[in-house]
């Protein structure tokens, strides 16, 4: 590698990882925050069977994960302002990374919540319990529980696919990568560069799934009795 | 203290209860025996709501309620005066023993934290696990979780616990420990409704039998007559097969 290459590299690295830090990071948070509300909501009227507003989710769920998520964020931000509704760019890739992963994560939450065995819930009924207490103290804790790895997974792959948030004009790491590119013509250098700063949130968080599922393995632990 | 009269319940086309009326007095220890798929399960289930029967009445603590209109809170009035202690334990798996035995009292009938814990030690000190309070059930073998079930039960003070074969999901060796928990708590006066095929415990801690068959009772009367004496053919034929 010449250094020309190098010095552009050390350069542009503080340039890329700050949007990362500022903009790629929050933008996962906060969407993976909201998504888990809906996740959780959304399979939580489908697990009860609520009449209609079951349908309502099922309809979510099939049109969001049937349509693709770069369709989604140019449907809201570029195509809404032809109804005369003009979101920033921000909130507006915060909308949709929040509303397409809701209705993923709600999937496996639904799973998880159909994984925990009827008895839980019967014995539930039988110490004077009602349904959402039960809920809120039983099933959800170890539907969660269930849930917690295919969650972090979608959460590692949310950090990945904020990249497509530069196609709505996000400055995140991907799009100042493209601008860094434009001025010094080394695309395969910067866009390896900017990979291996994807690959690193990557496993810091693989590393905190550990830790978590770590932490709350602590009911399921087999010790010698 | 207990009286069904006339329940029914079918599964689809499948006939399971067809008009079967007991009565338990308070102090009674009744079990409740009968081949495989007589429908015993689908007696206590429907009795304690987890199933809703087609048709029957209950009379519960002097309360008459309809078995298959009873509403919402009459159920959970009738649960929170009931216990029950299933075949697979079904213990909370994400609770300790002592917070299996407190859920039922600092959550449902909103009990102060330090009142329950104490009832909720005094529970599992009765069948013998003063040492396990914050094991997880994965922790406890099968005797000890079916113990910590029974505390549960007891926890919440019941006027009558279903038991749906306790011990029939237990190792022979594990089977005794539970066993004498029940015997201890019939002579202290808990009244019980016990499915069971241990024979030897019908005989000797029950103080009346009722012996289902096809969903209907064939037989039933105090445990010693019905061991004696039986009056039916089934009923002998049934006690014959169980002796061998
Ligand atoms: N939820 C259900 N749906 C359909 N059929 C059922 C259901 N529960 C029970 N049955 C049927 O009802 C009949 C009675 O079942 P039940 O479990 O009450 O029998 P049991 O007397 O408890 O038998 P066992 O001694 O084997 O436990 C069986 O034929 C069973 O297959
Ligand atoms: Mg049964």
């Amino acid at each position: 590698m010449n250094e020309r290459v190098w010095n552009i590299l050390t350069d542009s690295f503080m340039k890329i990882l700050l949007p990362g830090l500022t903009m790629t990071i929050p933008l996962t948070v906060i969407s993976f925050a909201i998504a888990m509300v809906i996740a959780v909501v959304t399979a939580m009227v489908q697990f009860a069977g609520v009449r209609g507003v079951k349908q309502l989710a099922r309809f979510y769920v099939w049109v969001i994960r049937g349509t693709p998520l770069l369709v989604q964020l140019y449907v809201i931000f570029y195509g809404l302002p032809g109804l005369g509704i003009i979101i920033d760019p921000f909130p507006a890739a915060v909308i949709v990374f929040a509303i397409n992963e809701g209705a993923y994560c709600a999937e496996t939450v639904r799973a998880a919540l159909e994984s925990v065995p009827v008895g839980q819930m019967e014995a539930g009924y039988c110490v004077g319990m009602s349904y959402l207490q039960i809920m809120r103290r039983i099933v959800l804790p170890q539907a969660m529980r269930t849930a917690f790895p295919p969650l972090s997974n979608s959460l590692i792959a949310l950090v990945k696919d904020t990249s497509l948030a530069a196609n709505i004009t996000v400055l995140e790491m991907f799009m100042a990568t493209q601008r860094i590119v434009a001025r010094t013509y080394e695309p395969l250098a910067l866009y390896i560069e900017v990979g291996l700063i994807y690959l690193l949130f990557s496993t810091v968080l693989t590393k905190l799934q550990r830790i978590g599922e770590k932490r709350l393995n602590t009911y399921e632990k087999k010790e010698t009795v | 203290m207990l009286e069904i009269r006339d329940i029914q319940k079918s599964f689809g086309a499948l006939e399971v209860l067809k008009g079967v009326s007991l009565q338990v007095e308070q102090g009674d220890v009744v079990a409740i025996l009968g081949p495989s798929g007589s429908g015993k399960t689908t007696l206590l289930r429907c009795i304690n709501f987890l199933e809703r029967a087609d048709a029957g009445t209950m009379v519960f603590d002097g309360e008459t309620v309809s078995m298959h209109r009873a509403s919402h809170r009459e159920i959970a009035a009738i649960r929170k005066k009931t216990a029950f202690v299933f075949q697979n334990y079904n213990l909370f798996r994400n609770k300790t023993a002592l917070q299996n035995v407190t859920e039922g009292l600092v959550i449902a009938r909103r009990m102060a934290k330090a009142e329950a814990v104490e009832i909720g030690k005094r529970s599992l000190d009765k069948v013998g696990l003063s040492d396990r309070y914050d094991y997880y059930p994965s922790q406890l073998s099968g005797g000890q979780q079916q113990r910590v079930a029974i505390a549960r039960a007891l926890a919440t003070d019941p006027k009558i616990i279903y038991f749906d074969e306790p011990t029939s999901a237990l190792d022979p060796e594990l089977t005794g420990e539970v066993l004498s928990v029940m015997q201890q708590l019939a002579t202290e006066g808990m009244t019980m409704l016990v499915v069971t095929h241990e024979m030897t415990f019908a005989r000797n801690v029950s103080s009346k039998v009722i012996f289902m068959e096809d969903g209907l009772v064939v037989e039933e009367g105090d445990a010693k007559g019905f061991f004696d004496h039986p009056k039916t053919e089934r009923t002998k034929a049934f006690l014959n097969h169980s002796n061998q």
